[in-house]
Parts: structure tokens; C-alpha cells; sequence
């Protein structure tokens, strides 16, 4: 009786979970006629992949795709080579100024960016860095470089410190004990950060929208965001572009839940 | 840190300095530039006319920003909604959550696959999570109205983002939907950090289930719940995505919240009262996190 219970009460959420993803996929796969039409219908009479058809042809979007994937991979992989070092001094290194550096990292975490976005367009704009994606790629780098750099510091701190000075008693030099031993013993956790800070990337809207109005240097959530028109959105191509850019993330956190998890409750459980 | 650790730091010389000071840079000046002084720039601004359709005239005022914001109407209310907002969203996703983790604190088969289907919602963005529920909760062609309909709920459809006190409503539910995963998983590895010892010693004693939970787990886990619904409620509170991507924060302001309203100061284009905004948010957080960092130590401390 108990295990009968917790199974469905288990089963309900994970239906209430899965059915929006379920309906948006399923209306991007209606005609229009049938997004619109009475009764509705929980599964499509009839399959079409016009909306997906018109992303692509109406819609510059494989332009906007290229866009977020350029600013996302460049934007992570700085960010998880600027964590790598940095990470590496907080953790086995203690200097003047440490704590106030972490701190000042540990603030960012709590205070949104877009608290200064007025600024931060005075500053593209004086830099002359609005509409390019280099522009957006820098801003994001900041935003995530203190949550990579904290989090490789924990990576760090779970390696024994024995392991490099074995290294360097063999005649190694710091980095070079750093790159060949160290390294491969925390490349899950590297890939794990390479590919959150990707996500935040790839999802990131009001920076995004701020900097950027021209056709060529739109990102995908800046496109979608020009999908909403005061009174009218084509859900058909909306749901479509949902689906075209939600899949990359649910295959990337598919791969390092795992590690998400970790490393949310390494900060709160343990303190 | 640990002793061993501490010990086997090598003494800071003028090489290491440097491997140091070299590692740290390009961290260290993307955040001074693109973070900090951006909002030292704000803090200025703040004080300042500065309007984007009228930048040759920037004159120091003030706190006139100050008082036009707080007299508008409609920063009182999203101040109110905040207040909604937050409180409505963390209950709901915290027991939810809370029930999910007990749940799942036992192993059974299936258990990690379950996890990572119910983990989905976290690789969607607030304003994809938003534009979904905006089409789920659509007043004509709305998938809750018509399941509502079929249930016998409604006897007819209600403009769930069109009505003021429903499109609050509305986007919480969203939120809750989005949230319940984040307690169920921080709450069970809180379960899970109770040593066994402690359950054997109490069954010996003949304790119930129950009062196990509430004498031996709840005392356990209680700092760790407090840090988690503290980071929760600086977390819900700057998370405008989802509001802006449902309803914009209408109809009428009914679910403006703090960093909705920021946001549209900022579209608008007057930077000087966007900058207004921007520091009493910041006051605002700041309150929080002062409580959350102090909230730290005492749980080091024991």
C-alpha cells in the first residue's frame, strides 16, 4: 500500500514535470490550423515540420544558431581556462589579498548583473563594442568567470597536494606538474564547467537584448525575444524555436548532472 | 582546508608571486571592468540626469532619481509582488520539495533515472520556462484551460495572464514547477549528511518514524535548510526572466516585481532613475546576504 502511494504521488510529478516539454514539442508539430483549433488536440492528427521549415527560411535562424554557439563555446572556453589558473593559486597558494579576492568573487554570485546594465551599454557603447559578439562574449566571461574559479578551487582542494610534489620531485616544474598530473585528474570536473558555463551562455537574454539589435550578431534568445509582438506571438515557430534550442542544453546537463549536483550541494551542505 | 594541506603551502616568494599574480589577472580584471565598475558607474549614475534620449546634459541631482521612483505607484507595487512572489513561490517549493527529497532518501530501482528526468526543467532558460507556460496558460487555445474544462473545474476559460490577480498566480505556479527540483536535491543530500548512528540510536529507544524525523533529522538538517531557502530567496528575487518572458509584468503592473521594473527603467532609457532602482535593489540584497553570510558562520561554528 505505502510503495503503491509513493509510486504514484512519484509518477504525478514526473508527468507534471515532463508535460510542458511534451506540448511544446507536440505544437511544433501541428499545422497551424490545428495550434488554433477547438477541441484541442493532445496528440497531432496530422505531423508537419513547416514551423521548424520556417525557423530557417522566414527566420535567419541557422545565422542566430551559429551566433549562440560562437559566443557560447568561445565564452566557456575562456572561462574555464581563467578557472583553471585561478583556481589552481586560491587553492594551493595563500598571498595578501586572498580572502578579499574571494569575497569579491562570492559577491558577484549574489548581485545580478543586470543590476548595472544601464552602464554596462555606456560601456559597450564607449568601447564600441555594441552589436558584436566579441562584446557579448567579454561581458559573459565576467559573469562567469567567479563561479568557475570558486568551483575549480574545490576541484583542487579534493586533490592530495602529495600528488604534484611527487611530480615535482621528479624534476617537474609547477606547471608543468600542474598540466601532467593534475589536469587529467580533474578533467570531469573541468568538462563539467566547460559545459554549465555554455548553458548560462546559450540561455542568457537581457545582456543579450541589451547589446545587441542587429540581424547578424542576434543570438537565439535575442530572436525569440523578436518573436513577441505586443499582441500576437506565431506560436507555431515559437514552440519550434523552443524546441531547436532547449535540445543541446538537455543533452549537455544530461551529461553532467552529476556534477551540477555535486557542486550545488558542496557549497550549502557542507558550508 | 585541511592541516596537511595548509602546511604543504609553499612560502610565498617573489617567483611564486608572480605564477600567482599571473594566474590570477585575466580572472581578476573581466570582473573589475565588466562587473564592478559598471555598477560603481550605476552608483553614480544614480545620482545623476541621465537620460539616453538627452546625454550632453548629465547634471548631478541628487536624490531627485530617488524621489521620482518612490513615488510612483507602481514601484510600491512591484515592491509588494516582490514581497508575494518570493514568499508564495519558496513555500510551495519548499514543501513540495521537502516531500519529493523524503521520497527519494530511500534507493530503489529506477531511482537515478527518475532523478535525471525530473532534473530537466534546470537546462531550460527562465525565459524559455516562461514562454512555454505563456502558451500553456493562453486564454483561448490554453492546454490548463481545456484540462480544467475537462476536469469540471471551470465552467468556462479564464484569461489566466490577461486577469490581474490570476496572472500573479499563473507565473508562481511557473516558478514552483521550476523550483521543486532545486530544494528535492539540496534537501536530500541534506538527509542524507545525517549519520546513520544517529537513526540506530534512536530506534533502539523505540522512537517512531515521526518522531525520528522531528528529534533526530529536522535538529540535523536545520542550518543546512536555513542557508538553502536563504540563497532561494536571493535567487527568486533576481530571477525576473520568467516574469518578463510570461506577462511583461502586466497586465497593469499586477506581477511587476522589483527586477522587472529595473529592467523596464532600463529599456526606457532613463539610466539615472534605472540607477535608482539599481541601488535599492542592491540594499535589498545586500540585507539578505549580510543574514546569509552570518547564517554561514553560525553553522561553522558548530
Amino acid at each position: 500500500m505505502r510503495r503503491l502511494a509513493k509510486g504514484t504521488v512519484l509518477a504525478v510529478w514526473l508527468l507534471i514535470t515532463l508535460f510542458p516539454l511534451y506540448w511544446i514539442t507536440v505544437t511544433s508539430l501541428k499545422p497551424k490550423a490545428e495550434i488554433f483549433a477547438m477541441p484541442l488536440r493532445y496528440w497531432p492528427g496530422e505531423v508537419t515540420f513547416e514551423h521548424y521549415a520556417d525557423l530557417f527560411s522566414f527566420a535567419d535562424f541557422g545565422a542566430y544558431l551559429l551566433n549562440s554557439l560562437l559566443v557560447s563555446l568561445a565564452a566557456a572556453a575562456a572561462v574555464t581556462a581563467i578557472g583553471v589558473l585561478g583556481g589552481y593559486t586560491l587553492a594551493r597558494f595563500s598571498f595578501p589579498g586572498r580572502g578579499a579576492l574571494m569575497l569579491a568573487f562570492l559577491v558577484t554570485q549574489m548581485i545580478p548583473l543586470f543590476i548595472a546594465l544601464g552602464p554596462l551599454y555606456l560601456l559597450m557603447s564607449d568601447l564600441g563594442l555594441l552589436n558584436h559578439l566579441a562584446g557579448l562574449m567579454v561581458v559573459y566571461v565576467a559573469m562567469l568567470v567567479p563561479f568557475s574559479t570558486i568551483i575549480m578551487r574545490g576541484f583542487y582542494e579534493r586533490i592530495p597536494v602529495a600528488l604534484e610534489e611527487a611530480a615535482q620531485v621528479d624534476g617537474a616544474s609547477r606547471l608543468a606538474a600542474m598540466v601532467r598530473v593534475v589536469i587529467p585528474v580533474m578533467l570531469p570536473g573541468i568538462a563539467a564547467t566547460f559545459i554549465f558555463a555554455f548553458v548560462q551562455c546559450w540561455n542568457e537574454l537581457f545582456l543579450a537584448i541589451t547589446f545587441i539589435d542587429s540581424e547578424d550578431a542576434k543570438t537565439i534568445p535575442v530572436a525569440m525575444n523578436s518573436f513577441i509582438t505586443q499582441y500576437d506571438i506565431d506560436w507555431g515557430s515559437m514552440a519550434a524555436a523552443t524546441v531547436v534550442s532547449v535540445i543541446p542544453t538537455l543533452v549537455l546537463f544530461a551529461v553532467i548532472r552529476r556534477y551540477i549536483v555535486e557542486g550545488l550541494t558542496a557549497g550549502a551542505v557542507k558550508g | 582546508m585541511s592541516q596537511a594541506a595548509q602546511a604543504a603551502r609553499p612560502a610565498f616568494t617573489g617567483r611564486k608571486a608572480r605564477f600567482v599574480a599571473l594566474c590570477l589577472l585575466p580572472g581578476a580584471v573581466f570582473v573589475l571592468l565588466f562587473t564592478y565598475y559598471p555598477m560603481i558607474r550605476g552608483a553614480v549614475i544614480a545620482f545623476q540626469r541621465y537620460n539616453l534620449f538627452d546625454i550632453t546634459s548629465t547634471p548631478f541631482v541628487g536624490l531627485d532619481n530617488f524621489r521620482a521612483v518612490l513615488a510612483e505607484d507602481r514601484f510600491w507595487t512591484a515592491l509588494r509582488n516582490t514581497g508575494t512572489w518570493v514568499a508564495v513561490s519558496l513555500f510551495f517549493q519548499f514543501f513540495l520539495g521537502f516531500g519529493l527529497a523524503l521520497l527519494l532518501r530511500r534507493h530503489f530501482r529506477g531511482r537515478g533515472l527518475y532523478q535525471a528526468w525530473v532534473f530537466f526543467p534546470w537546462a531550460m532558460s527562465g525565459f524559455l520556462i516562461g514562454l512555454l507556460w505563456r502558451w500553456m496558460f493562453n486564454g483561448q487555445f490554453g492546454v490548463v484551460n481545456d484540462l480544467l474544462l475537462k476536469a469540471g473545474i471551470i465552467d468556462e476559460r479564464i484569461g489566466f495572464l490577461a486577469t490581474p490577480g490570476w496572472a500573479m498566480t499563473s507565473v508562481i505556479v511557473a516558478n514552483v514547477w521550476y523550483g521543486v527540483t532545486f530544494f528535492a536535491i539540496m534537501i536530500m543530500a541534506a538527509l542524507q549528511s545525517v549519520p546513520a548512528e544517529l537513526y540506530e540510536a534512536a530506534s533502539v529507544d523505540g522512537a517512531s518514524r515521526l518522531r525520528q524525523f522531528w528529534h533526530v533529522t529536522l535538529p540535523h538538517i536545520r542550518p543546512t535548510l536555513a542557508l538553502i531557502v536563504l540563497l532561494r530567496i536571493i535567487w527568486i528575487l533576481n530571477f525576473p526572466d520568467l516574469i518578463y518572458a510570461m506577462t511583461g509584468g502586466g497586465p497593469a503592473g499586477s506581477t511587476d516585481i522589483i527586477t522587472t521594473f529595473l529592467i523596464q527603467q532600463v529599456i526606457g532609457g532613463d539610466y539615472g532613475r534605472a540607477g535608482a532602482v539599481g541601488m535599492l535593489v542592491l540594499g535589498l540584497l545586500l540585507a539578505f546576504s549580510v543574514f546569509y553570510l552570518n547564517a554561514t558562520r553560525f553553522e561553522r561554528s558548530r
